[in-house]
């Protein structure tokens, strides 16, 4: 099978399931700044999504594509790093127009993995896992999702805590992205000589759009929750 | 104004493809910055032999910058700290005075060292055995108005063509990939009217090639093209692609 066996085949699923990624991002992201405008609207797009059928599948086809991505991103560096051969070069200089990102995709990988566990655990585990086993694993009602981000994030010391560390995950997001979406582009053929330096525009732009919400929604429930410390 | 400069050589001396490698420093004193980079090694070799001592192994040949022999991984560059030049076209006002100027052969599986700077490229030539042609005689030159070609495709062809296979984009990629190689070669003949008839099959016998010979995956780092002596341009890898996509899922 040529998606498994040629680099280029590997590379497009590569590109492949980190676009349809971006694209569930953008879309997560879009239902999360409903938050910031209304926690009604916010909680009926967790009725609408809860533990019906389609989320479910949407749920089930999410988590397929991240493990292939994670797998073939494993797979690919485990024969890159094979491909250097034995011994390393003892000196090597910064090439001029490398990203660091570039270079460090794995790591950002790991990171962004590591974080969406505890982000599965923050909020996941807590609405729909426990919708559809009907295990109560939280405080409040599955469908209740605004109160689960309010509590997490505004909870003295420990929200602002969490507030930074989310900031964070998304710094590394959003490092991954710049590089990815670009790369991605390129990797499935969409990129020629008058592209190139729109192409790299086009992948700080979109790892900018899938960042912007939820930066919003963080720095809004941050602005809260020091402003709940400053008055108590 | 060029001056003369004492240096130190860290030189990988490896005594043939199994034995252990290791570097070795040289010092050599009053060497004029005019002088290129070859002729300072040439300059390093009397010396040694002077010494009896065995000199260093490495690969040159036209010392103009068109045949890539000179694969030399200088101060962390192939072909060294300056851009767009091989080697053999640089020089030594590019190092100061009392600089130690490490000297590293390409380091890549598909490129296995044969003595101290020399290394085995003999894998690019197979990848281009497996498709870098056009399989019918083409002939004398045709009249330009006999295949009409547009300025900016004949322009982008002859670009991609001014790869020499020098190795450098595969050496200094992390991933040790020879993609950029892979895709001038094919790009080239993708681009013309020539090329076109084959360009499918070519890409897929090529790039399966570069597959076999244990070159890495191309994650687009962009390292190829900075340190590429001809400047190779990236859009060549995405072409590439294209065609080795379009060809595989027309199967």
């Amino acid at each position: 099978m040529w998606l498994k066996d040629s680099s280029i085949g590997r590379k497009f699923v590569m590109a492949l399931s980190g676009a349809a990624l971006v694209f569930f991002l953008l879309f997560h992201g879009c239902m999360n700044l409903a938050l910031v405008f209304s926690e009604e609207a916010y909680n009926a797009i967790c009725r609408f999504l809860g533990a019906n059928w389609y989320a479910v599948i949407g749920s089930l086809g999410i988590a397929f594509l991240v493990l292939v991505h994670f797998c073939y991103g494993l797979y690919l560096t485990v024969q890159n790093r094979a491909a250097r051969g034995n011994d390393r070069y003892a000196v090597t200089d910064k090439k001029p127009g490398v990203t660091w990102e570039s270079e460090n995709m794995l790591v950002l990988g790991f990171v962004i993995l590591g974080f969406i566990c505890l982000h599965l655990y923050n909020f996941w585990y807590k609405m729909q896992f426990a919708e559809l086993t009907g295990i109560e694993t939280g405080a409040f009602d599955p469908q209740n999702g605004a109160a689960y981000v309010k509590a997490l994030f505004t909870e003295p010391v420990w929200g602002q805590v969490y507030c930074v560390l989310y900031l964070l995950w998304l710094v590394v997001l959003w490092l991954h992205l710049n590089h990815g979406v670009g790369s991605a582009m390129t990797s499935m053929g969409l990129n020629n000589l008058k592209w190139q330096k729109r192409v790299e525009v086009i992948s700080t732009v979109v790892a900018t759009l899938v960042v912007a919400p939820f930066t919003a929604v963080v720095l809004y429930y941050l602005g809260m929750g020091i402003g709940m410390l400053c008055a108590a | 104004m060029d001056q003369y400069i004492d240096i130190k050589v860290r030189v990988w001396r490896q005594a043939g493809p199994k034995a252990q490698g290791h570097f070795e420093t040289y010092e050599l004193k009053h060497v004029f910055q005019g002088a290129s980079f070859l002729e300072m090694i040439d300059i390093l070799n009397e010396q040694l032999v002077a010494e009896h001592k065995d000199p260093v192994t490495y690969d040159h040949d036209c010392r103009e910058g068109i045949c890539g022999m000179c694969s030399m991984y200088v101060n962390g560059h192939p072909h060294g700290p300056d851009s767009a030049i091989t080697t053999c076209q640089l020089h030594m006002r590019k190092f100061k005075d009392g600089e130690t100027i490490t000297v590293e052969p390409w380091r890549s599986r598909a490129f296995p060292v044969i003595k101290d700077l020399m290394v085995d490229r003999g894998a690019y030539d197979k990848i281009m055995q497996a498709g870098g042609f056009v399989s019918v005689n083409t002939g004398g030159v045709p009249d330009a108005n006999a295949i009409p070609i547009p300025k900016p495709v004949a322009d982008e062809a002859m670009d991609a063509a001014s790869c020499i296979g020098c190795g450098a984009c595969a050496a200094a990629c992390k991933n040790g990939s020879a993609m950029l190689f892979v895709a001038a070669k094919v790009s080239q003949l993708a681009l013309l009217p020539q090329g076109k008839i084959e360009a499918a099959a070519r890409a897929k016998a090529m790039v399966a090639k570069m597959d076999e010979l244990g070159f890495g995956n191309c994650t687009n780092t962009g390292a190829c093209a900075a340190e590429c002596p001809k400047s190779v341009s990236l859009a060549n890898i995405a072409r590439l692609n294209r065609e080795f996509l379009a060809a595989k899922f027309k199967d």
